[in-house]
């Protein structure tokens, strides 16, 4: 970090002397960066800025709460551990974000870039239009010509540089002999400022500035709602990977190093602690403990190590200090591997063509060939070049998808905005589209209907004595089930009983001293019990029978009304799970799931999903594991939690922010809307066009015309597009 | 139609002027968080003076 911050001068966020370099913290100060999911109103602004800037340190937090972050300056010993802790008592979710993941965000350039360009439009088309106005209402002679001068003048430097995106993009399809949306655009706009310059020249009545400037200002409009839209998804689904701080300690020579995980080499020794996960594949050299592989496969029971065992990355080390010598890093890892998969499922959704691409690929071929044979037709009717030329160019600008180009982007922006204030991250373009289509829902069960925390169950089955006992020896413990047994137990207003001697032993449980008896909660095969098919936890009293702590997976908030609402819509809902058969049995019974599968291996979760297609289904798939990274990519439309893993969330099309998963069934509904939205909108278009281009065509469209045309379109459009909020 | 010579003057300066106000309110990141920004006028905190 130091390397960094004496290279970087502490340039301002907004500086443009030195664009294409990310802000750096400024070198005695620490930047620390929290995202703040649950905050949503002015208070909460209040409320999170007056909190932190009391926190001895801070010197200066500031939320974002379009981004739902608040950025922090703070002296350099400040951690951001430290400040969690405050917000959360204030009741606001908190979690740290690398700030080196988040700098490419900071500056964005490409937004700033669109955003110019539209005003330099927007601008230049408001004199222009006055311009135009006064020739509307009566300018004639040398008064009209010298505006039409003054018009040109202002207009071809404008459009030179804020039509540049349609240039470009247009050519990079000419050049592979290819149309799209941008070329129709592009001709309109060139022939538009070529017939006008020449009717100028020869002090002509009509001239079109004004809409080839308007023109290029809705388009733009439209461009940068699109971009907003998605770079706002995009800074969103960056910020879920800064959660991760991708850091491990290496050890050489016995001395502890805390370096990025990019840096790990095959051979090295890793030390992994209590609650951290596998950075790399590797081997056990020495310690015990238990691991959760619930991102992997799905089982909720963890699974006991020790030395010489195989350990994947991304598995959660549980209890003990485990040290591994890595035999696969970075790309080589089992966790990578598994994005082959989703490579290859991926390859089936790409065949899908969006609203947007299908009216292009009618329109664009249509407009050319309408304002090729207006051209033709008045040339040889009048045998003048000038007026076909004239005509053609009004074709071209009347039907120019000045509303087209709006429809989409206006509408998914809407109905992105409205989903990102519920939690929920669109981050495909296409995504609102398929899950409009949606009618099954599969979903997985570990980390997605349940949250991944344990929850006892069979409290009451046991004496107070004995829960006092649990409870002395699960206080010792950060084993997730000592911590729910805890919890539980406290809840219920349990105090512990004086066990002595506590010690925890990691991989089996802790034990302890008790009136002279020696007392155990652990695994059931270090107590002496049989361990059956659910989660459990064992506690042993001398030489009593053990008794059993029974832990059952605690369902997520909002599951239970997320799959009644889907199932209510008349979707059906499927079950398809890696774990044990009973325990997604009685999962799949207390949520009213009748299609259920257990046991799963992440090829079967793909394959069935492939079938359901094959069947004629749109799947929405909402899953969280590495071993459901295929079926996700495989599926029609997926969404995944934020706690899913990296993978998952990757390739799923929208990410759910919240804890909550209610919000799914309200998208699906939005989905639906917004998509009316759009084909409304393209039929708004239409008419506007069917009105229009008849005028234009048999050359009675003046520049008022296609003026008034072009607005009204615009604007019905985007104001029908905001109906949906 | 003198008046011209005047009007057309100042109305692209005003034009100008627009522009200018509106590069310069993106280049201070006045749009990085309009949700925000909209909602902080609700705030009471800092309402009858500027903060320090």
């Amino acid at each position: 970090m130091t390397a960094q911050l004496s290279s970087g001068t502490a340039a301002c966020p907004g500086c443009l002397a030195a664009p294409a370099e990310p802000a750096q913290p400024i070198p005695e100060d620490v930047q620390i960066a929290l995202s703040l999911p649950g905050i949503h109103c002015s208070a909460c602004i209040a409320t999170v800025e007056r909190e932190l800037n009391a926190h001895p340190g801070v010197e200066d937090a500031r939320v974002n709460l379009t981004l739902k972050r608040a950025m922090i300056k703070a002296a350099p010993e400040t951690r951001a551990v430290d400040l969690i802790p405050v917000l959360e008592k204030a009741g606001f979710e908190a979690h740290e974000l690398d700030p080196g993941a988040l700098s490419a965000t900071q500056t964005d350039k490409a937004g700033r870039d669109l955003l110019m360009r539209l005003a330099v439009a927007g601008f230049a088309s408001m004199n222009v239009m006055l311009l135009s106005v006064s020739v509307w209402s009566g300018a004639t002679d040398a008064t009209r010509d010298m505006f039409h001068w003054i018009s040109a003048a202002i207009a071809l430097p404008a459009i030179a540089f804020s039509a540049q995106p349609f240039f470009a993009n247009a050519w990079s399809a000419l050049r592979v002999r290819r149309l799209n949306m941008d070329v129709p655009i592009v001709l309109a706009i060139l022939l538009a400022l070529i017939t006008s310059l020449w009717e100028t020249a020869l002090s002509g009545e009509h001239a079109y500035f004004d809409a080839a400037l308007t023109l290029t200002f809705f388009l733009l409009a439209g461009r940068y709602l699109d971009y907003r839209t998605r770079a706002a998804a995009r800074s969103a689904a960056e910020e879920l990977t800064a959660l991760e701080v991708p850091r491990a300690i290496r050890l050489v020579d016995g001395v502890e190093q805390e370096i990025a995980v990019a840096e790990l080499k095959v051979g090295d020794l890793i030390l992994v602690r209590p609650g951290g996960r596998m950075p790399v594949d590797g081997e056990i050299m020495s310690g015990q403990s238990e691991l959760d592989r619930s991102l992997l496969t799905g089982e909720t029971v963890p699974v006991f190590a020790e030395t010489g065992q195989l350990v994947s990355a991304g598995e959660v080390n549980l209890t003990g200090p485990l040290t591994l010598r890595a035999t696969a890093v970075g790309e080589d890892t089992s966790l990578h591997r598994m994005a082959d998969l989703v490579a290859i499922a991926e390859s089936g959704r790409s065949r899908y063509t969006s609203l947007a691409d299908k009216a292009a690929k009618l329109y664009a071929p249509g407009v050319h060939i309408l304002s090729a044979l207006s051209f033709l037709g008045w040339y040889i009717y009048s045998g003048d070049i000038r007026t076909a030329l004239n005509i053609a160019a009004a074709v071209l600008i009347i039907t120019c998808p000045c509303a087209l180009g709006l429809a989409v982007p206006a509408v998914t922006t809407a109905a992105s905005g409205r989903l990102f204030r519920k939690g929920m991250l669109i981050k495909h373009s296409t995504a609102l589209e398929r899950l409009s289509e949606a009618d099954t829902v599969v979903f997985d069960k570990t980390g997605t209907l349940t949250s991944g925390a344990p929850e006892l169950v069979n409290l009451g089955d046991h004496t107070r004595a004995k829960v006092e006992v649990a409870l002395a020896l699960a206080e010792a413990s950060a084993h997730p089930l000592s911590v729910a047994l805890a919890k539980a137990a406290r809840e219920a207003g349990i105090k512990p009983a004086n066990v002595r001697g506590v010690v925890e032993v990691p991989g089996y449980g802790t034990e302890g001293e008790y009136r002279g008896q020696r007392v155990r909660l652990g695994r059931a095969a270090w107590i002496g019990a049989e361990q059956g098919n659910e989660t459990s936890a064992w506690l042993a009293i001398g030489d009593h029978a053990p008794l059993a702590f029974r832990f059952s997976d605690a369902l997520r908030p909002g599951a239970a009304e997320a799959v009644d609402a889907l199932r209510a819509s008349g979707k059906h809902v499927v079950l398809m799970s890696g774990d044990s058969q009973g325990a997604v049995r009685a999962l799949s019974e207390k949520l009213g799931i009748t299609d259920w599968i257990a046991e799963a291996l992440p090829q079967d979760k793909a394959l069935r999903i492939q079938e359901l297609s094959d069947q004629g289904h749109h799947v929405l798939m909402v899953g969280d594991g590495l071993n459901d990274t295929a079926a996700l990519a495989a599926a029609h439309v997926s969404i995944s939690p934020a706690s899913a893993l990296d993978a998952a969330r990757v390739a799923s099309d929208i990410v759910l922010l919240g804890n909550d998963l209610s919000p799914i069934a309200d998208a699906c509904d939005t989905a639906v809307k917004a998509t009316k939205r759009i084909r409304e909108n393209f039929r708004i278009a239409t008419v506007y066009n069917v009105i229009a281009v008849p005028l234009a065509v048999i050359g009675l469209a003046t520049p008022l015309i296609a003026a008034l045309a072009m607005s009204t379109s615009s604007i019905t459009v985007s104001l029908n597009a905001l109906r949906l909020r | 139609m003198e008046v011209l010579a005047y009007l057309i003057p100042i109305s692209l300066l005003l034009g100008g002027v627009g522009l200018v106000a509106f590069v310069y309110t993106v280049r201070s990141n006045q749009y990085e968080d309009p949700e925000g920004d909209a909602r902080r006028i609700l705030n009471d905190e800092w309402d009858d003076k500027p903060k320090p």
